[in-house]
């Protein structure tokens, strides 16, 4: 059979964002993948040179719609880190809460995502409707249901009183129990397994040798997770990464969602230890110097190199995100698959597209 | 998965019709932005915070405009306000058919004069 080329996106309707792929196909089975991106490039990190350091909490946010409370978390602890800032525990604590909130609701929204592109069209709606839950406590608790615009150089602009957090924990109790009605389903069912068993392998050496991030890595059975360095309140948290050994789409899909009733189990912690006292302090100064900082977001690890010249803009702003550490992977995961297995393998590295461009 | 399916049956519907049932705002909820130009003495401070630049303030005219469309509903404006006249209802912007500015217009404070003697002094002794 002679080779075809396919081209794959960049409007496809599985994918939530634009991609394209270049596939080249024998026989129905993908033997080469190259992957071009560049749609939705917005150079906010050139917008660095425009807005001040501070306007800048609200750029980054704006980097990924889905994890934006913890691309502000990232930014602004490397900034208080470049700055001496020391915040209050409480701050730290709080910021804890929102980030697994959002890694809740991206996980749950991925989840839902990837059932659809299996074609399981009710299991997406089950698990969007889950979703919308998570959501309505950020709008409770933050003020907006996505980018929740909290964190502020210093700590975070809003408190969670008493009274929310009894309603946060019922609500945390309720989901939790949606969650495991639907688990069954997710990893136990016929039609699932039939379709992401075995497909998109990567083996443990080929995912470090690629550099995958997050949920691709740990699928692969490497326990690699930023949460690790006890950023924020994560030390407090007891917390362990959670490792699958196959590196299939399967175990892409039980990662997540184990590490969405895990987020449950910590954000229960984070209430529960929730110190009292006060929420931010006052920063007085422009930064200077240059700063490394790392967090673990729903994709994996998000890195910010930020230099700062003493003036209120900031020299350099560089941001890695985890889409763009799991795309070469994705290129070694499709030699060998069948095409119509293609669109599930894209949505198992959960590709966030405008988080990748910028 | 029958369960939930049955329960999906029989139970409360998750959705609503939008336009016609409308879900009650959050309390603290940063919904649409309102100023009140009886307390706003136009310092700007709003429009220099504003990380979207939708706000736009002229103190010779006494001219309040913020662009509904730009806004991020971040509320950063609402935190730095020396007066407390801005607010976020917790009711979103109703969605529109044609973009519109918002004007709002506020009292010119003119300063105090300064003495003649006063600005003068330090010039003529040099």
């Amino acid at each position: 059979m002679a080779r075809t080329i396919v081209p794959f996106g960049p409007q496809h309707p599985v994918l939530p964002e634009p991609i394209h792929l270049t596939l080249t196909v024998e026989d129905e089975i993908v033997t080469e993948a190259v992957p071009a991106l560049g749609y939705v490039h917005r150079g906010l990190e050139s917008l660095a040179d425009i807005r001040d350091h501070v306007q800048m909490i609200q750029v980054v946010e704006r980097v990924c719609g889905i994890c934006s409370a913890l691309h502000a978390m990232c930014y602004t602890q490397g900034l208080e880190q470049m700055m001496g800032v020391e915040i209050p525990r409480r701050a730290e604590y709080l910021r804890t809460i929102w980030a697994e909130l959002h890694r809740m609701h991206s996980h749950l929204l991925w989840l839902g995502l990837y059932a659809d592109a299996f074609g399981f069209e009710s299991l997406f709606m089950q698990f969007w409707r889950i979703r919308e839950r998570v959501m309505d406590i950020n709008e409770a608790t933050a003020g907006n249901r996505v980018i929740i615009s909290v964190n502020v150089i210093g700590g975070v602009r809003r408190d969670i009183d008493a009274e929310q957090c009894k309603w946060i924990l019922s609500e945390l109790d309720d989901i939790e129990k949606q969650i495991r009605e639907l688990q069954s389903t997710m990893l136990n069912d016929y039609t699932v397994k039939k379709r992401t068993v075995g497909v998109g392998v990567i083996t443990k050496e080929q995912a470090i040798d690629l550099g995958a991030a997050g949920p691709v890595l740990r699928a692969s059975g490497v326990a690699q997770d930023m949460r690790s360095l006890g950023y924020a309140a994560y030390d407090d948290m007891g917390f362990e990464p959670i490792v699958e050994t196959d590196g299939d789409c399967y175990a892409r899909g039980v990662v997540r969602f184990r590490e969405t009733l895990q987020a449950i189990d910590i954000l229960r912690k984070a209430i529960a230890g929730l110190p009292e006292g006060e929420i931010n302090v006052k920063v007085r100064g422009r930064p200077k110097g240059e700063v490394v900082s790392r967090v673990e977001q729903p994709r994996g690890e998000c890195f910010y190199y930020i230099k700062g010249d003493g003036t209120k803009n900031l020299d350099r702003l560089r941001i890695r995100t985890p889409t763009f550490a799991n795309v070469p992977p994705l290129t070694a995961m499709l030699p060998g698959m069948e095409l119509a297995d293609v669109p599930v393998i894209i949505l198992s590295i959960d590709p966030c597209i405008s988080c990748t461009e910028r | 998965m029958t369960p939930t399916i049955v329960k999906n049956f029989f139970g409360k519907r998750a959705t609503r019709m939008y336009p016609v049932t409308k879900r009650e705002g959050f309390d603290h909820a940063r919904g649409e932005l309102f100023v009140d130009m009886k307390e706003c003495n136009l310092c700007s401070l709003c429009a220099r915070a504003c990380p979207a630049q939708c706000i736009t303030v002229d103190r010779t005219t006494g001219k309040w405009e913020c662009d509904p469309f730009s806004c991020v509903y971040c509320g950063v404006c609402v935190d730095v306000c020396s007066r407390n006249c801005l607010k976020q209802h917790p009711e979103y912007r109703s969605p529109a058919t044609e973009k519109f500015l918002m004007h709002e217009q506020g009292e010119v404070k003119k300063k105090p004069k300064k003495e003649a003697g006063d600005s003068a002094q330090p010039t003529s002794s040099q």
